[in-house]
């Protein structure tokens, strides 16, 4: 094969340019499931790391602190199953149950609760991170305990959290794609379904294009806010 | 409820869908063990050639690796297996996935040795080269023996993830776990096969995800 | 009304099978300082947190100002609020400067508004000679400046009583000065202080009463001069001729 069949087959501008709109139209898509789980993850996850911390406190009662066990076994499953599987379960699987949801929203569902499930690890960490002495210094100024949440260790976890949070975020990010596979319309789709039809892979790497353009900056400010707040 | 066990549960279709589970299980045992040691010891030959200092390979090692670790790995995938057979070449798809799990692993996996490598203080080296040791011999009884506890729980946790991305395979329709469960579900119409992958997978994956957690607070970087 | 400010009656606390606590009785007038004194484990430091209930006691009752702390529904957080406590490691927030160390508590718990919680906190900065220092974050200042904005940050909530918990063990030695420094002038002002610490210099200036405390019992208490100089019990003795 020599140079000419390589560009004609892989970098085929006329395909590039043809299929361009059709791609980016995916992108948009891929964008919003993103956005929709980043946020609603990011959110539910630190709610569970906070009533996760709350309830172990000693002085609650042992039923209470046995709360703390759901959380527990739900944040372990979703990290540990991988999400192409839950994806389809979700798709698949729970219309045999009466569950059927739309593929957008299985797609976010699925992203949701794998980022809310590492979310929450990450923020306890970093909850946990946060010396005695802050709260005890909380405390003693008459700050209840959700004050003492509030305004002193969840601001102080976020700094301890955020470098891991946003490599966890790109990941979620990158793994939407995988919701081409239950048929959700995104760039992933778009371009193999361009493929198919005009037999030339062109889309496939115009649409990898389009994923690194997009990530690679991320990826970079990811591994400078971890650097930035190591100091 | 009723409804819950015969469709999730159901233990007749479990039985007859037994064997094609564990096929499946086998490749997606397989495909991860071959891609993890290919993918180690890339990403450990990569970090060490970084090591090195030659600006003009540094750079292109950088790009590589910025590259494999922006792209999704499923986009991968599919460029190695649709791509390969315009250049006349037909990969097999084990090894298509192979190639693509080692390619993005590789990325993940030189990122955490060179970490290691660097988190061992120059100090360290300049006493081993001041007591005569050559730099082969100071990489590997100082520097590495270091890096490992450094390197741990990151790997173990990289590893972890790849693992887990076996799974992207079932897209080339490679007969692993997933795609086996998936037969499965359409030859029986019942999804029980889905959720018995989903377990099995939950089954050898938790501990990992304890091992992981484990690690990183035995080996705290403060 | 001469009720005391502080009073401790029967005070027991177990940490596990361990009583640290053996049965602390206590009354403290306004505006005396005391000094806690002792060897390490005896107990001054539990002593101390059990009064704001940062540790809880295993039995005995404690009054503040005829209330007691140690009811069974009692607002905590308020009673807490009037209590002021300074830290062997400071506790600042790190992530607020100085002057927001100071005014969190004024704005979250008194519910004061914005500009009475800066003019308040910018006054006791004033007090503790850091005004300059109202911006910069506790990572940029030294150890004694630390020490002297949690003395402004639990001063600003106008507390009836203080409490010290060894405010200089952690501080290099040049920087103690300061930190006593403004702890006499807050005694000067009529400030009730209950201080733990090794620091005999400051507890000769500054205490009205000194109490020895070892092994969860308090051994003698007097006046800090009749208790250096002519101590009764045999461990006081030992204690002090280790440490003057």
């Amino acid at each position: 094969m020599n140079f000419q069949d390589l560009f004609y087959y892989f970098f085929n501008i006329r395909v590039f340019i043809d299929t361009l709109p059709d791609l980016l139209q995916g992108l948009v898509v891929t964008i919003e499931i993103a956005a929709l789980s980043l946020i609603l993850g990011f959110v539910l996850g630190l709610i569970l790391a906070v009533i996760r911390v709350a309830v172990k406190r000693p002085r609650n009662l042992l039923i209470i602190r046995l709360l703390n066990i759901p959380i527990a076994l739900y944040v372990d499953v979703l990290r540990s199953i991988p999400p192409l599987v839950i994806l389809i379960v979700v798709y698949y699987a729970l219309p045999y149950i009466g569950m059927l949801i739309p593929r957008f929203w299985s797609a976010v569902l699925t992203f949701v609760v794998i980022l809310s499930a590492f979310s929450e690890e990450i923020f306890r960490a970093g909850i946990e991170a946060i010396d005695r002495g802050q709260i005890e210094a909380a405390r003693s100024l008459g700050l209840s305990y959700i004050k003492t949440m509030s305004y002193v260790v969840i601001p102080q976890a976020f700094r301890i959290a955020l470098p891991p949070m946003t490599s966890r975020m790109i990941a979620i990010t990158k793994d939407v794609s995988l919701a081409s596979v239950i048929g959700v319309a995104d760039v992933l789709k778009k371009a193999r379904a361009a493929q198919a039809f005009l037999a030339n892979p062109t889309p496939l790497f115009s649409a990898a294009l389009l994923f690194t353009i997009l990530f690679l900056p991320l990826v970079r400010l990811s591994m400078y806010l971890e650097k930035k707040l190591a100091e | 409820m009723e409804a819950l066990i015969h469709n999730f549960f159901n233990v007749e279709i479990m039985y007859k869908a037994k064997y094609l589970l564990w096929l499946g299980f086998k490749v997606t045992l397989q495909l991860s063990f071959v891609s993890l040691i290919f993918a180690i010891l890339v990403g450990l030959l990569l970090a060490f050639v970084r090591s090195f200092r030659n600006r003009f390979i540094n750079v292109l090692i950088i790009i590589y690796v910025d590259l494999f670790r922006a792209l999704p790995t499923i986009i991968l995938f599919m460029l190695v297996y649709f791509a390969w057979p315009y250049f006349g070449i037909s990969l097999p798809r084990y090894w298509s996935a192979v190639v693509a799990l080692t390619i993005n692993g590789a990325a993940y996996f030189e990122e955490i040795f060179r970490a290691g490598i660097e988190a061992i203080d120059e100090g360290q080296r300049e006493a081993a080269r001041a007591l005569g040791l050559s730099f082969p011999q100071t990489m590997f009884s100082v520097v590495l023996p270091q890096a490992i506890v450094v390197v741990l729980p990151p790997a173990t946790s990289n590893s972890l993830e790849l693992i887990k991305t076996t799974v992207l395979a079932s897209v080339i329709a490679l007969p692993e776990l997933m795609k086996q469960a998936q037969q499965a579900h359409g030859f029986f119409a019942n999804p029980t096969p889905l959720i018995a992958a989903a377990l099995i997978f939950l089954a050898f994956l938790w501990p990992l995800v304890r091992l992981v957690g484990v690690l990183e607070r035995k080996y705290k970087q403060a | 009304m001469d009720r005391p400010l502080l009073e401790i009656k029967d005070l027991h606390k177990y940490f596990g099978k361990i009583e640290v606590l053996k049965g602390i009785n206590m009354e403290i007038q306004r505006q005396t300082v005391i000094c806690l004194l002792g060897p390490s484990g005896g107990g001054k430091s539990t002593l101390l947190r059990c009064i704001n209930r940062l540790e809880e006691p295993t039995s005995g009752r404690i009054f503040i100002d005829g209330e007691e702390i140690t009811a069974h529904k009692v607002d905590l957080n308020r009673m807490r609020s009037e209590i002021g406590m300074v830290f062997q490691h400071f506790n600042l927030f790190r992530h607020l400067t100085a002057l927001e160390n100071c005014t969190l508590a004024l704005l979250r718990v008194l519910k004061m508004k914005k500009d009475e919680a800066r003019e308040k906190a910018m006054e006791m900065l004033k007090q503790v000679n850091l005004t300059d220092k109202a911006n910069n974050k506790p990572s940029q200042l030294s150890g004694g400046q630390q020490q002297r904005v949690a003395i402004a940050r639990a001063l600003a909530m106008d507390p009836k009583l203080m409490l010290f918990d060894e405010p200089t063990s952690a501080l290099d030695p040049e920087l103690i000065g300061e930190v006593l420094d403004t702890m006499i002038k807050l005694a000067e002002k009529g400030m009730t202080m209950i201080v733990v610490t090794h620091e005999m210099g400051f507890a000769r200036k500054a205490a009205s009463w000194a109490c020895m405390l070892d092994q969860g019992v308090i051994l003698e208490e007097n006046h800090p001069d009749k208790l250096f100089s002519s101590p009764s019990h045999p461990r006081t003795k030992e204690f002090l001729s280790k440490i003057l």
